[in-house]
């Protein structure tokens, strides 16, 4: 018996069994490892234009279901060709087997349906976007109602989820959101250092630090921070849930999933996000301050008397007045894509992602228009 | 099933039952809970084992510790004449090709279709042609008794039944000489129940796989096993055909298969008979 690892299938021409026959000796280990080499050289095979072929298989050593199956796409690809095809030798449980696989052929044919077209794929896709917009209005319409119903009766608020929350996206955050905005200051009292003194303007850092931190970059920092923190982690969250069906189990059990799973979430990040840039407000100046008075000799004292002249009411509200809306942006945005996953663990990790980008260009978005109202205000 | 149908046939006439599992004096702790106290089990050569015992009695864990996926404390596994225990990822590659698992959720990946699933290890573990790939695949998922559109869907879209055939054509997607499985039938109604046990029956019987499997259902015990070991506070109570098991004095083995429900599938098996 042989003892070769891979297969083997020759065309013998050196002796025809009879002249009107020729034999293919098939040898060696006709299996899923061993018939790699064989199979990309059958295509371009110089089989005899007449006469019968009788396969003569008694020197196959073991044989598989791949092998097996090779043997008949070869017999049956011949038999199309208006050959005529025997095989002999065959150990009869390798029979049994190729018996086998050649009953369940005709299973196999499946035809795959075609892919659509160009126009078909666009209308497609405009199709799913308008719906995802539709399910998103459907969920804040959701989460709106179910925000009214427990206002409606305030001893319905869950406290417990809100303190949790208000931990793990405020309180642990903090640090992360401290040394981010303390780099932050020191970065734009360094960026403006330079112009400053051409001018001997060196005071004026102050102003700049205050302004640009209160106003715009810690309520923007924070956001984007908690987006990519909390807002992906409510995604992964409900979507695991959904996944599992826990989602479905609250509702039977008839509990809101909304009210359970999104207004704490909500709540909690409302109360945080103002609370998280107030915080980045103060570590961000006082990065500012550290970098007034190493590179432009501004005394701590001086700068802190020249922050309360530069900076009024008016520019700290204005920056933390955006915060509670981009709380809402970053938690409706993070739950409804935990709500759209479906099935699979890849989508949750596509919803996810999703949950990021999404709130980060509308946290961007947002303040932009932000900025025009308060102009079109003049404040 | 590569060299196995030498092998065996070789086997078969100078040796009849030769172990593909030898279990020696195994014992498996966590810190103060003992899962296995000194079992010894022998798994022969194209046989169907079922492994049965109560809930956390340890058969998954002894399942998980045979297949390299958890270490026990101390003791032997053979599998192919080989030891497993201590194997590293590199020296365990050339086992794990020669068999299959099939795991009691499916375990298939979720991001993947059906048909992907099982053409990732043909991939992965073969020099194989994409289209060779795809025919075997479209065979290995007709063999299952699954339908030809089943290939293109994913997990999710399938029902709990066609979910474990598409776990156990994964399993068969390199004609492994070795199944394990895993409650095959749990969690399914008797109907595609019975489906799976025939559905293992015949493969079993057509590509001449050693299956070992782990199972509470004795309607399956009693139609697909041919020899069965019973586990129990982490000792091998007895190992035999069903006939002899359920002629055994042991309390608990008595216990296990003359309980209303133990007595129910007996004498279904019997009035087919």
């Amino acid at each position: 018996m042989s003892t070769e690892k891979t297969a083997q299938m020759v065309i013998a021409t050196d002796t025809a069994v009879s002249p009107v026959s020729v034999e293919v000796r098939c040898s060696g280990a006709w299996t899923v490892r061993g018939v790699g080499q064989l199979e990309p050289g059958m295509e371009s095979m110089q089989w005899p234009a007449e006469g019968e072929l009788v396969f003569n298989a008694a020197a196959i050593s073991a044989l598989d279901t791949a092998g097996a199956w090779l043997l008949h796409r070869t017999l049956r690809a011949l038999e199309q060709r208006g050959k005529t095809v025997r095989i002999v030798g065959l150990q009869p449980e390798f029979s049994a087997l190729l018996k086998l696989v050649a009953a369940r052929a005709k299973a196999t044919e499946y035809v795959a349906p075609a892919s659509p077209g160009g126009l078909a794929k666009l209308g497609r896709l405009a199709w799913s976007r308008l719906r995802d917009f539709i399910n998103m209005l459907a969920f804040v319409g959701e989460t709106a109602i179910a925000l009214m119903r427990l206002l409606a009766h305030p001893r319905r608020i869950r406290w417990r989820p809100i303190l949790h929350n208000l931990q793990t996206a405020g309180f642990e955050a903090l640090p992360i959101t401290g040394l981010l905005s303390f780099l932050m200051g020191v970065v734009i009292a360094y960026q403006g250092a330079d112009q400053l003194q051409r001018f001997g303007a060196n005071i004026y850092v102050a102003d700049m630090v205050g302004f640009t931190m209160l106003r715009e970059l810690s309520p923007m920092l924070t956001a984007i921070i908690v987006a990519g923190r909390s807002g992906s982690a409510y995604a992964a969250q409900i979507g695991t849930m959904k996944v599992t069906e826990e989602i479905d189990a609250l509702r039977t059990i008839g509990i809101a999933p909304n009210e359970l799973l999104v207004l704490p979430k909500m709540l909690a990040l409302m109360i945080a996000l103002p609370l998280l840039t107030v915080y980045a407000d103060v570590t961000g100046i006082l990065g500012g301050m550290i970098m007034a008075s190493s590179k432009l000799d501004v005394s701590y004292d001086v700068f802190i008397d020249r922050i309360g002249d530069a900076i009024n009411l008016s520019s700290f509200l204005t920056g933390v007045v955006k915060a509670p809306v981009f709380a809402v942006i970053i938690a409706m945005v993070g739950c409804f894509q935990g709500f759209q996953v479906s099935g699979s663990a890849d989508s949750v990790g596509r919803q996810t992602t999703l949950s990021v980008v999404h709130s980060i260009f509308l946290v961007i978005v947002t303040d932009a228009v932000f900025s025009l109202v308060f102009n079109w205000l003049k404040i | 099933m590569a060299s196995l149908q030498n092998s065996r046939a070789q086997n078969l006439r100078t040796q009849d039952f030769s172990a593909v599992i030898d279990i020696c004096e195994l014992h498996t702790s966590y810190g103060a809970a003992v899962v296995h106290e000194d079992v010894s089990l022998t798994v022969r050569q194209g046989e169907t084992f079922a492994l049965v015992g109560g809930s956390g009695c340890g058969k998954s864990t002894l399942l998980r510790a045979i297949i390299m996926l958890l270490r026990p404390t101390s003791g032997s596994i053979k599998v192919f004449g080989q030891e497993v225990i201590g194997l590293d990822d590199e020296q365990a590659l050339p086992l794990r090709r020669r068999w299959g698992v099939m795991f009691e959720r499916g375990a298939l990946f979720s991001s993947l279709t059906v048909a992907e699933n099982v053409g990732m290890v043909l991939r992965e573990h073969t020099q194989l042609s994409p289209r060779l790939i795809a025919e075997v695949v479209a065979l290995k998922i007709a063999l299952t008794g699954l339908p030809a559109d089943a290939a293109a869907k994913y997990p999710s879209e399938l029902s709990g039944g066609m979910r474990k055939r598409a776990a156990l054509a994964r399993a068969i997607a390199l004609d492994p000489e070795l199944l394990f499985l895993d409650e095959p039938t749990a969690g399914l109604d008797p109907f595609s129940a019975s489906g799976i046990d025939e559905l293992v029956q015949s493969l079993h019987e057509a590509l001449g796989l050693t299956i070992m499997m782990v199972t509470h259902d004795l309607d399956s015990l009693w139609r697909v096993a041919d020899r069965v070991g019973v586990l129990d506070g982490g000792r091998i109570l007895g190992v035999g055909s069903m006939t002899e098991l359920s002629q055994s004095d042991h309390p608990v083995i008595r216990e296990y298969f003359y309980g209303p429900r133990g007595r129910a599938a007996s004498e279904q098996t019997w009035k087919k008979k």
